[in-house]
């Protein structure tokens, strides 16, 4: 970390007035705090009442893990299609032949740059107009094609940066002891690319686990929805969304610390990784901009 | 199609989508440079406060923070900035995706710093400037350019993510375009086209603008 760097080692007047600034700072996010929780509770949001609705097993078994196996198994299928979208428009972008590499490249392109949530109102739109699946599973599906179109295209531009982020010895290696490019591509480039880009993966999974909460706008029945069901069944709306807020932090930063300990491991084995992000936004947001000097990418 | 055009606000609906945009953008560059500033501070309080804002709100989906300043903020605290409840919920969608990105926007800019060698911050320190004055001096000026690409990508997502302003009503293109859809069964393809088209007219230059200044505006090293 290079933060560090920016200031010396404290002398005793630094100490003495970070001090001061750790006291004002402490006290203005106390009263911020303070703040919130009073108006929390002038409403009513802190009664007992209002929370010990999720102390029994009631609201868990029939509200909350329903919705968060709803979303689970969204996020999980979406993983897995988005896995085989990203390896075909991926390698069709690295392929010797011209019209598949352009056609690949417009594909991707065009699906990073369109909202997950208006492919994922249009698929409904789609599948609930022409009967495609049940109209139970019709929501289920739209908030699938959504998230793999988005993330597929995601994963083939990493898929392409990480082969791109070999050394050129790897390659040359594989074409001289006879292999053709697809093989080299298959048997040599492709193994160590997905190794590399093994930590954006995982910080690509809090990207589609957050935007399963999209599904709430389609009337998709996952953890985000359940916040309405419990509203109006115990009238503890806000104490609902707080620990609904709660689940999605704790699952997704467990899943950041993931992708951190993975890249970690992998760099200590002498790997290189693309894109060290932990930032869930876009990962290729990282992966891009890896300049040079860039090996101490923030992790975390 | 023509008479798509006249009978639905699409270009009203796509200008509230840039008003959006607009505004969460200058929102989310301020609050994130200011955690930023927090995050890269000496003080451990600072510190520690940044962190936890980033990584709240990071691992948050969008569509909570902003079903949560409707359905909290606006209804259940009352903090309302207009009598018109439209008006008041793009003022609160502009907040939650201004909120939201200042994460992102922190961690770009954090990302810009350690472009930053560190000998430019030992010979600020040598020359007896102070945190503050090595920070607005010679670190930040340095962090932004070499964060345009990070910055630039963050700026792709919001525009994109204005579209979860429709969960709490707000006439943006996404809302516009279920609507649409809706009653126009045999144009649905067409539509999510001209809705998928008019996000790559917004968000590609933005994209093409961002390669350019990082190529003119990093710092050669």
């Amino acid at each position: 970390m290079s933060t560090s760097v920016l200031f010396d080692a404290p002398g005793p007047r630094a100490r003495a007035r970070h001090r001061t600034l750790t006291l004002v700072g402490g006290v203005v996010i106390l009263a911020f705090l303070a703040f919130m929780l009073w108006k929390l509770g002038e409403k009513g949001n802190l009664a007992a009442d209002m929370w010990t609705p999720f102390l029994t097993s009631e609201i868990w078994v029939y509200y909350l893990i329903p919705g968060l196996i709803k979303t689970l198994e969204a996020a999980a299928l979406s993983i897995v299609l988005a896995g085989i979208f990203g390896l075909v428009f991926g390698m069709g972008r690295l392929s010797q032949n011209g019209a598949i590499r352009w056609v690949s490249t417009v594909v991707v392109e065009f699906f990073r740059s369109v909202p997950v949530l208006v492919m994922m109102i249009a698929a409904f739109s789609l599948y609930a107009f022409n009967n495609v699946f049940t109209s139970e599973l019709n929501p289920f599906f739209a908030v699938v094609t959504g998230l793999t179109l988005y993330n597929g295209s995601v994963v083939a531009e990493l898929i392409r940066s990480g082969v791109g982020s070999l050394p050129k010895g790897q390659a040359e290696a594989g074409l001289s002891i006879g292999l053709t490019r697809g093989q080299t591509l298959r048997a040599i480039q492709l193994p160590q690319a997905v190794t590399a880009m093994l930590p954006a993966l995982v910080s690509q999974l809090v990207v589609i686990l957050k935007d399963t909460a999209l599904g709430q706008i389609i009337t998709y029945p996952e953890l985000l929805t359940t916040y309405s069901q419990i509203g109006s069944y115990k009238g503890n709306i806000v104490p609902s969304m707080i620990v609904i807020a709660i689940i999605f932090i704790v699952i997704n930063y467990a899943l950041t610390r993931l992708a951190a300990f993975v890249e970690r491991r992998l760099r200590s084995r002498g790997r290189t990784t693309i894109a060290g992000v932990g930032a869930g936004e876009d990962t290729l947001a990282v992966a891009e901009t890896t300049a040079p000097d860039d090996t101490e990418a923030p992790t975390r | 199609m023509g008479q798509l055009f006249a009978q639905y606000p699409i270009f009203a609906a796509f200008g509230l989508t840039i008003v959006l945009a607009i505004f969460g953008a200058i929102g989310a560059l301020v609050i994130g440079t200011i955690v930023a500033i927090l995050r890269v501070s000496p003080v451990g309080v600072f510190q520690r406060a940044g962190t936890f804002y980033v990584d709240i709100v990071r691992n948050t989906p969008l569509t909570l923070i902003m079903i949560a300043a409707n359905i909290v903020m606006i209804v259940n605290l009352g903090f309302s900035f207009s009598e018109d409840i439209a008006r008041d919920n793009i003022i609160w969608a502009i907040i939650a995706l201004s909120v939201y990105h200042a994460a992102f926007v922190c961690e770009s800019l954090r990302s810009g710093v350690n472009t930053v060698p560190v000998g430019q911050a030992e010979a600020a320190r040598s020359i007896g400037l102070t945190f503050g004055q090595s920070l607005r001096e010679v670190i930040l000026p340095q962090a932004f350019r070499g964060a345009i690409t990070p910055l630039g990508n963050t700026l792709i997502a919001l525009i994109k993510n204005t579209t979860v302003a429709t969960a709490i009503g707000v006439a943006e293109i996404a809302g516009l375009m279920k609507q649409m859809q809706e009653f126009n069964n045999n144009l649905i393809l067409p539509i999510f086209l001209i809705v998928a088209i008019g996000f790559v007219i917004l968000t590609l230059p933005v994209g093409l603008l961002t390669t350019y200044l990082s190529n003119r505006l990093a710092v050669k090293r």
